[in-house]
């Protein structure tokens, strides 16, 4: 049924934090690697060692430029993946019921054997969070790594998303967004976590850290250099050869 | 958004197609026999022609049939099951028509709301999604709704009413694109909304995730021919409203008609491509594109 549920009794999702992402690119990597050799239809490249490849990824690392009014400017790393929406467009769409919404944690997902490539979910998803694969003709999206996160095949530690099980900078975190109590609603709370197009009204699961403050050090009047004393230039006089070419070419 | 020609060709000819179902149905003109079977003849082409090629950008077309099941939700399977109730009404209506000489009325009735039921629900799979401002406004189903019956009424050589209609459906089009011009930036969306980062400061976009090109990209991200949008639009206007008109006000004959109603569909299908070429997708924000 493609209808959203009113109500799910979990609410998994990731956080995402954009302070310490360093945008390397793994979670992009081993979501690919999980997800093509597990779960559905492989995710598929066209022309991957050709003069224009492209491929099926679901999740993504973005890089934006960001220009305070005043001071340096800062890049922030972006990873996006779906956001498993509680008002999720994409779903009641879904002319077929392939796209449905869990129950049980509210996990977004695609049944590829009734799913017949309209594609009209993807349209109706702002985030870009879904893809057709152009060599299986079905939607591909994150499964939240669905068949890692319930597997008792495999050690605990592993059971969590392929992206946030390897993220290098702790960058990402899984757990249930709808328990206040939990690590990631703790996280947020304390961080002040955000939606992605509140405007939208698709009210998001998957919650964005913004950036802390940066260091402000070029601004600042104060000299906070504390060897500056002793770099200082010695010779307020210069003489020699030196002296003589910077005095004759200012004369020139 | 990228123009399948699928697609345009598709809502261009099914459009046609159902609004002469309408005039079919509703009586006008009250044909019999071998001509009804004509009218009918055009109107079904028309309609299932452009239905069948709009199966050609499905991955998997052999699964059309599920498409009927989540009526409850989705505007593309309400519009399956209208497609259907208009084809199977119409067929009856059709045959009492032609082979029987009898005009059923409530059946010709019930099949005339369907086919305009086809249309709306087509002009709802776009105009529901608010990730393109452009389309997500009630302007797109009257858009085409207009279109379908002035066109409708153009081919069932209702000339009056089409001179009317046609009128009509142009101040629309118009209409359309001049509130569509400003919808992206009327919609709150933008690059700060989009990365929540707009409370740092200007956001751009720095480095794109991969170094080539992917779905999301082509499929959401067209640019082209959009420097030719005004001409276009002026083509596209003379053409499916101006020239037609003309040449219903001068006295009738068939080759006037004929070139009203391929001026017309020449007309349809260049506002069609602009309705895709010139739509822009929320998804381009976040690489820096629109």
């Amino acid at each position: 049924m493609t209808q959203l549920p009113t109500h799910t009794e979990k609410k998994l999702g990731l956080v995402i934090d954009l302070d310490t992402c360093v945008g390397c690119h793994a979670c992009v990597i081993s979501c690919k690697g999980w997800n093509t050799e597990n779960y559905g239809a492989p995710l598929s490249d066209q022309d991957p060692y050709g003069a224009d490849p492209s491929g099926t990824f679901l999740n993504r690392v973005h890089s934006y430029e960001v220009q305070p009014a005043q001071g340096d400017a800062q890049l922030i790393h972006f990873p996006k993946s779906c956001l498993h929406c509680e008002d999720a467009p994409c779903v009641t769409v879904c002319p077929t019921g392939a796209s449905y919404k869990r129950v049980e944690d509210g996990i977004v997902l695609v049944n590829e054997s009734d799913c017949i490539g309209c594609g009209l979910c993807a349209w109706a998803c702002p985030y870009g969070a879904r893809e057709m694969d152009a060599a299986e003709g079905v939607m591909k999206k994150c499964t939240l790594c669905v068949d890692r996160i319930y597997n008792e095949n495999l050690p605990e530690v592993d059971r969590e998303p392929s992206c946030v099980r390897t993220c290098p900078s702790n960058a990402r975190h899984f757990g249930d967004l709808g328990d206040p109590n939990s690590d990631v609603s703790k996280l947020v709370a304390e961080r002040g976590g955000m939606d992605l197009m509140p405007e939208q009204g698709t009210k998001p699961v998957n919650q964005y850290l913004p950036p802390r403050l940066k260091d402000r050090l070029a601004q600042d009047e104060d000299q906070i250099d504390i060897l500056a004393p002793y770099l200082a230039p010695v010779a307020t006089e210069t003489k020699g050869f030196l002296s003589w070419l910077d005095k004759t070419l200012e004369k020139l | 958004m990228h123009p399948a020609p699928s697609v345009i060709f598709f809502s261009t000819f099914s459009g046609l197609g159902f609004g002469l179902l309408i005039f079919l149905g509703l009586g006008m003109p009250a044909t019999t026999g071998f001509s009804a079977f004509i009218f009918f003849a055009i109107a079904y082409l028309l309609a299932v022609g452009g239905l069948i090629s709009s199966t050609f950008h499905l991955g998997h077309p052999e699964r059309a049939l599920k498409a009927f099941s989540q009526w409850r939700s989705s505007w593309l399977s309400r519009e399956a099951w209208c497609a259907v109730a208009a084809l199977v009404l119409m067929a009856i209506y059709g045959a009492g028509l032609v082979f029987f000489g009898q005009r059923w009325t409530i059946i010709g009735l019930l099949g005339a709301i369907a086919s305009l039921g086809t249309v709306f629900t087509t002009s709802m799979i776009y105009g529901q999604l608010k990730t393109i401002p452009r389309w997500n406004s009630p302007l797109t189903p009257a858009n085409f709704l207009s279109l379908c019956i002035a066109g409708g009424a153009l081919m069932a050589g209702q000339t009056t009413a089409a001179i009317i209609l046609l009128a009509i459906a142009g101040a629309i089009q118009v209409a359309t694109w001049l509130r569509g011009d400003t919808a992206f930036a009327d919609s709150g969306t933008n690059m700060a909304t989009a990365t929540g980062l707009g409370n740092i400061g200007t956001v751009r976009a720095f480095e794109p995730p991969h170094t080539g090109t992917n779905y999301l990209l082509r499929e959401f991200v067209h640019e082209i021919g959009r420097k030719h949008a005004q001409k276009l639009r002026i083509i596209a206007i003379v053409l499916m409203a101006v020239l037609p008109i003309f040449f219903l006000l001068i006295p009738f004959n068939h080759i006037m008609a004929l070139l009203a109603v391929v001026a017309h569909v020449g007309g349809v299908l260049t506002a069609r491509w602009l309705f895709f070429a010139e739509a822009e997708h929320v998804v381009g924000l976040y690489y820096g594109k629109r």
